[in-house]
C-alpha cells in the first residue's frame, strides 16, 4: 500500500528491509514464459550477480527490477513497498540500468554523460568531471557519440548511469564484447564504487569469472528460473545443484 | 533559365503587386505550415510512440490524408465555410484565413505521417534506456524526436512542398482576388490563362526559388543534429 511508503518522500527505510523482494514473479511473452522467480530478495548494498547463458531471461529480469517492464503475475517490492508499472518517476529515478548494447544520443560525449542530470534539471560539473577522469574519458568530452568506439560507448553508458548516484545500479552484461583492458577498467570501477557508496548492484553476466570477481552473491538463471542462489564462495566451491556445477565447469553448452 | 532571368527582372522592377503576391504566399503557407507543425509533430510522435485503441484507424486516416488531392480539400473547406455551411458564420470564405485552413488540412497529415515514420525508425531501445535514466514520458518523446530530427525536418519540408505548390484549394477557397488572396500558384494559373507565358514562367521561377531557399534553410537547421 502506497500511503505508508516512506520512499515516496525520498527517505530510505531502515536497512533491515531488503532492497527488492520478488514474489512469484512471472513474465510471459505470448505463450512463452521468459522469467519465473518464486522468491528472491536483494539486500541493500550487495552485489548480486545473475549468471546464466544467453537467452536465460537475465535482461528481462533486470528490466523488471528497473520497473520498465510490467509483470505478467506476481509482485516486486522495493524497500518494502509493492511497486506497479508504470512506477512513479521519483522512485524510478533512484535506480538506473546500464544496457548490454548502449545507445547514446546524437550529442557529444559530455552531453550524453550529463543527460540524466539534465532530465532532473541538475547541472553538475563536480560530479561529471571526476567520473570522466576515472573512466578515462577525459579529452573526449566534445567528441560526437557516433564516432566513439565500442569500449568508449560502454564506458559512457556507465558514466551516464553513475553520475546519477543511483541507489540501485542494474548492469546488463556491461563488458560483453569488450577487450580485456576495457573489461578491467569497468570492473575496477564497479569494485571501487561499492566500496565508496552503499549502492545495490545487480549484475547480469554470462561470464563466470566476472561474477566471481565482483559479486557477494551469485544466482544461476537458466530458462528464466533460478537454479541456485548463494554466497559467492559457497556458490563456486560447493554448488548445491548439479546444473550449477555443469555450468561452472563449462560442461553446459551455451 | 529564361524563366529565372524573367523572375529576377520582375523582382528588380519592384512591382508592388508582385511583392503582394509573394508576401501573401509566404504569409498563408507559412501560417499553415506553422500550425501543421505545431499539431502534426506531436500527433505524429504520439502516433509513433503510444498504443491506444483505434491507433490503426488513426494511422490509416493520416496516411490517406497524405494523398488528399488539394482540390478536394478545397471543396470540403469551401462547403464548410460557405454561408450555409457549419462554419459559415466565420465569414472566412475568400479570405486568407480560409486558405490557411485549407492548406493546414493538406499539410497536417504530411507532417504527422512522416514524423510518425521518422520516429518509428529510431531504435526502440533508446527509449527504454532514456527512461531508465529517469526521463518522464514527455522527456522520452523529446529524446526520440531529437534522434529523429532529420526525418522530422523532412516531414515539415514535405508539408511545405505540399502547400506551396498546391493551387486547387487556394483557388477554390481564396478566389485569387488581387491584393487579397492571390498567391504565386494561383497567379501562375491566371497568367497562363491570359496567355502571358513569360510572366507565368517568371512567377514559376520565383516559386521554385522560394521553395529551394526554404528547403536549404530547413536542411541546415536539421544538419546541426544530423
Amino acid at each position: 500500500m502506497f500511503w505508508d511508503c516512506v520512499w515516496l518522500d525520498g527517505m530510505a527505510r531502515s536497512s533491515v528491509v531488503p532492497a527488492y523482494e520478488l514474489r512469484d514473479v512471472r513474465k510471459d511473452y505470448g505463450a512463452r514464459t521468459v522469467v519465473e522467480v518464486g522468491q528472491l530478495d536483494v539486500e541493500p548494498g550487495e552485489v548480486l550477480a545473475v549468471l546464466g547463458p544467453s537467452g536465460a531471461g537475465k535482461s528481462t529480469l533486470l528490466r523488471m527490477l528497473n520497473f520498465l517492464e510490467p509483470l505478467s503475475s506476481g509482485s516486486i517490492a522495493f524497500e518494502g513497498c509493492k511497486v506497479e508499472v508504470p512506477c512513479p518517476l521519483p522512485l524510478r529515478r533512484r535506480m538506473t540500468m546500464v544496457f548490454q548494447r548502449p545507445i547514446l544520443l546524437r550529442r557529444t560525449l559530455r552531453q550524453n554523460v550529463a543527460y540524466g542530470l539534465a532530465l532532473r534539471g541538475v547541472h553538475s560539473d563536480e560530479t561529471i568531471n571526476p567520473l570522466l577522469e576515472r573512466l578515462e574519458l577525459k579529452g573526449l568530452e566534445q567528441v560526437p557519440s557516433r564516432s566513439l568506439s565500442g569500449g568508449e560507448m560502454q564506458r559512457v553508458a556507465l558514466a551516464r548511469a553513475l553520475v546519477l548516484r543511483p541507489q540501485v545500479l542494474l548492469l546488463d552484461e556491461p563488458t560483453a564484447n569488450l577487450d580485456p583492458a576495457n573489461v578491467a577498467l569497468i570492473e575496477r570501477m564497479i569494485r571501487e564504487l561499492r566500496g565508496e557508496r552503499r549502492m545495490t548492484i545487480v549484475l547480469a553476466t554470462h561470464n563466470v569469472h566476472q561474477a566471481r570477481r565482483l559479486a557477494d552473491r551469485v544466482g544461476l538463471l537458466i530458462e528464466g528460473r533460478f537454479v541456485e542462489v548463494g554466497e559467492t564462495d559457497r556458490f563456486f566451491n560447493n554448488p548445491a545443484d548439479g546444473r550449477t556445477a555443469a555450468f561452472l565447469g563449462g560442461d553446459m553448452v551455451y | 533559365m529564361e524563366a529565372l532571368l524573367g523572375a529576377v527582372r520582375l523582382l528588380l522592377a519592384g512591382d508592388p503587386a508582385l511583392w503582394d503576391v509573394i508576401g501573401m504566399t509566404v504569409g498563408v503557407s507559412g501560417s499553415a505550415l506553422a500550425i501543421s507543425t505545431l499539431l502534426g509533430v506531436p500527433a505524429g510522435a504520439g502516433l509513433g510512440l503510444t498504443r491506444f485503441p483505434g491507433k490503426r484507424l488513426a494511422t490509416a486516416l493520416v496516411y490517406t490524408g497524405m494523398g488528399l488531392p488539394p482540390v478536394v480539400v478545397g471543396l470540403a473547406v469551401y462547403l464548410l465555410l460557405s454561408r450555409a455551411g457549419p462554419m459559415g458564420g466565420l465569414a472566412w470564405l475568400f479570405t486568407p484565413a480560409a486558405m490557411v485552413l485549407a492548406q493546414t488540412v493538406i499539410a497536417f497529415p504530411l507532417v504527422a505521417g512522416l514524423t510518425k515514420a521518422a520516429i518509428e525508425s529510431v531504435d526502440p531501445d533508446l527509449r527504454l534506456q532514456v527512461r531508465s535514466l529517469g526521463a518522464s514520458s514527455w522527456q522520452e518523446m523529446g529524446a526520440m524526436l531529437e534522434e529523429a530530427s532529420l526525418g522530422v525536418v523532412a516531414s515539415i519540408l514535405a508539408g511545405l512542398g505540399g502547400i506551396l505548390s498546391e493551387v486547387g484549394a487556394a483557388m477554390l477557397v481564396g478566389g485569387n482576388i488581387e491584393g487579397q488572396t492571390r498567391v504565386l500558384s494561383t497567379a501562375i494559373v491566371l497568367e497562363t490563362r491570359r496567355g502571358d507565358f513569360g510572366l507565368a514562367l517568371a512567377l514559376g521561377g520565383i516559386l521554385l526559388a522560394t521553395t529551394f531557399l526554404l528547403n536549404v534553410l530547413g536542411l541546415r537547421l536539421a544538419g546541426r543534429h544530423g
